[in-house]
């Protein structure tokens, strides 16, 4: 049987490799020294992508690639890659939706407490030597605050059912309004931010949601109001938030992912109302291998020309 | 001609409370709250401050506190031995602003007819929150991750190591009282499994229950230390106990320093025979062993998991209730029943 070639896009963990290089010619597109040399010189061979969050492939890489059929991505972000052309040609695109629900609504409460009770700078107090000296200060309590979550999908609904075993009242704002849930719901992200003390960002990035949490936002959320981000950098408009959060209009912040990945404004780092987390709203061992097994997956059925697990496209 | 001018003469000065028309609360060493609220306080009682006096302690009480019918203290300064209570012959309400009571000689008190009364609920949820706070900051590596991103590091050493999934964990709940509980239900939602230890089974649970410790961390993936300090509870948490929960174990303390024993658990963490702490409280606060400083599947809190705006203020209320109840003879808010 010919074998396989399948551009890998960036480096995953080596589960997701190995399992690759087991079934398939893999070819490593950031080994190479020139990229889109490297792209052009295997053309006529390449029927399979495998990107992720932050790796996909926009219009002029599926031009390049005549014989693609399928890119599966290791993620549920898809903002890389260009959707419409996939479609236009034909190309089946799978992500890793639900494997990583659960993981990422963790890690939204985890930001949330870390920020209201300070643990990260709390840690530090201790760790410097500074509880000798005297008590940490007061923080603020998270039970039976007000959650507004931007996104109620699979993600946005985990974050909810969370915050509700801490009595915390849910509302949302959404492209429309669910029909089936009793959580309240507001038409626009200004009302939702004026309304709630804790904003949690959990939509996709499209268009329309670029910067959708830009300084009005930040405003009417204000300074006893604090924003969680485990969605896309660009969701938020960064430099408002620096000058938001340096200016004390906005309460804290509890950031997973930031407009330039792996840049991190550095205006952030002496403030102790925000936690910084280097993307981690996926990275434990068990979904990662999770979301490895669906790229594999996915690759396998088409290949087979058996139903793709998880398509988008 | 000013010097005709009519001026009202001023009125006369309000009669000032006294202090001493208010009733006598004996206070040893500032409760935190204090730091926050003692006019409060000081605006409905007299606040017998003994810390502020050159006298040694018990000069102070034998001279100013013979009539003091009220106490208030805390966890933190002079434990209220039988000692402190002999000398004080018209004491009949500790109140201190805890929820536990391991500073306080509570068979003098029973003896002595002494009512106790504490925190109560009031910090139960502020108290759960912490524990689930930190639990995931150690399976997600939060403040290690935090440090990562704050050092520069990211950008320069690529992805943070992966941590670990928490739901379907199996967490063992050590003493399912009220903070236990509000730790179980939080953790519940999480997706997961809850089992406890207690002093005796609860019947408005469906938690599997352990009658012991040991077993409990042989059959968990986290223990989360939820009890008060006792002659049977110190030290119950020892080298055995974490070898039982294992390598990928992971402890998380709120209740009282002195349940683990500190050194086994310090061993243990650098030897690698458990995967992870994450601790508010020590054995000799605000001494923190320094090898776990350099542990990054450690997370450490300056004991604060009752320092929130809100808990102080509700605590506030809550002590000056009872004490305002005593006072009138009324039943107090948040009384310690004898069990």
């Amino acid at each position: 049987m010919e074998s396989i070639d399948v551009l890998m896009l960036c480096p995953m963990i080596s589960y997701l490799e190995q399992e690759l290089q087991r079934r398939y010619n893999v070819l490593k597109l950031w080994t190479a020294p020139e990229k889109s040399q490297f792209i052009k010189d295997h053309s006529a061979t390449i029927r399979a992508i495998v990107g992720d969050g932050g790796h996909g492939a926009d219009a002029e890489m599926i031009e390049a690639l005549p014989r693609l059929e399928i890119l599966s991505s290791n993620s549920v972000g898809v903002d890389k890659i260009d959707l419409k052309k996939c479609r236009e040609k034909g190309i089946r695109v799978t992500y890793t939706p639900d494997v990583l629900n659960d993981e990422v609504a963790d890690l939204a409460i985890g930001l949330i407490l870390a920020v209201l009770r300070r643990l990260c700078a709390s840690d530090r107090y201790v760790r410097s030597g500074k509880w000798k000296k005297g008590d940490f200060k007061l923080t603020t309590k998270f039970t039976g605050k007000t959650v507004g979550i931007i996104g109620l999908g699979r993600i946005g609904m985990a974050i909810a059912k969370r915050a509700e075993a801490f009595n915390c009242p849910i509302c949302y704002f959404s492209r429309t309004e669910k029909p089936d849930t009793k959580y309240k719901y507001y038409p626009s992200v200004l009302e939702l931010a004026s309304n709630c003390q804790i904003l949690v960002v959990a939509c996709s990035l499209t268009a329309e949601s670029r910067h959708i949490v830009n300084r009005e936002v930040m405003n009417a959320l204000g300074p006893k109001g604090v924003l969680i981000n485990i969605g896309r950098g660009p969701h938020v408009d960064e430099p408002e938030l620096v000058s938001a959060l340096v200016e004390g209009r906005l309460g804290g912040a509890g950031l997973d992912v930031y407009e330039h990945e792996p840049e991190v404004p550095e205006e952030l780092f002496s403030l102790e109302n925000v936690v910084l987390l280097p993307h981690v709203g996926t990275a434990t061992v068990e979904t990662r291998k999770a979301m490895a097994d669906l790229v594999v997956g996915n690759l396998e059925a088409h290949f087979s020309n058996k139903p793709l697990l998880t398509p988008l496209v | 001609m000013a010097s005709d001018q009519a001026t009202t003469p001023p009125p006369p000065p309000l009669p000032e409370i006294q202090s001493h028309d208010l009733s006598q609360v004996i206070v040893l060493h500032p409760p935190p709250v204090f730091n926050y609220f003692m006019d409060l306080f000081s605006k409905k009682f007299h606040l017998l401050k003994a810390w502020e006096s050159p006298l040694p302690l018990h000069e102070f009480l034998t001279n100013h506190a013979h009539s003091a019918q009220a106490m208030l203290c805390s966890g933190t300064g002079p434990s209220i031995s039988a000692d402190i209570i002999r000398l004080l012959p018209s004491l009949r309400l500790v109140a201190t602003t805890s929820a536990g009571l391991n500073h306080i000689d509570l068979t003098e008190c029973r003896n002595r007819g002494i009512s106790i009364a504490n925190a109560g609920e009031a910090f139960s949820e502020d108290v759960a929150d912490l524990a689930v706070g930190l639990l995931i900051d150690v399976f997600r590596k939060v403040s290690a991750s935090d440090r990562y991103v704050r050092h520069g590091l990211w950008a320069t050493k690529g992805d943070y190591p992966l941590g670990s999934k928490l739901g379907g964990k199996r967490i063992g709940i050590v003493g399912l009282g009220s903070i236990g509980f509000q730790v179980a239900k939080r953790l519940e939602a999480f997706g997961c499994n809850i089992s406890y230890n207690s002093r005796k089974r609860k019947d408005f649970v469906s938690y599997p229950f352990y009658t012991n410790v040991c077993e409990l961390a042989a059959n968990s993936d986290v223990l989360i230390i939820c009890c008060g300090l006792t002659e049977q509870t110190r030290h119950m948490i020892n080298r055995e106990v974490l070898l039982a929960l294992g390598k990928e174990g992971v402890i998380v303390n709120i209740g009282r320093g002195a349940i683990i024993h500190e050194k086994e658990l310090v061993q243990c963490l650098v030897q690698g025979e458990i995967g992870g702490a994450g601790l508010d409280v020590f054995e000799n606060e605000p001494d923190v062993p320094k090898e776990l400083f350099e542990l990054d599947n450690v997370v450490l809190a300056p004991h604060m998991a009752v320092f929130t705006t809100e808990s102080f203020e509700d605590l506030c209320d809550l002590m000056i209730g009872n004490l305002e109840a005593f006072f009138s003879k009324k039943p107090l808010l948040s009384p310690v029943m004898n069990e």
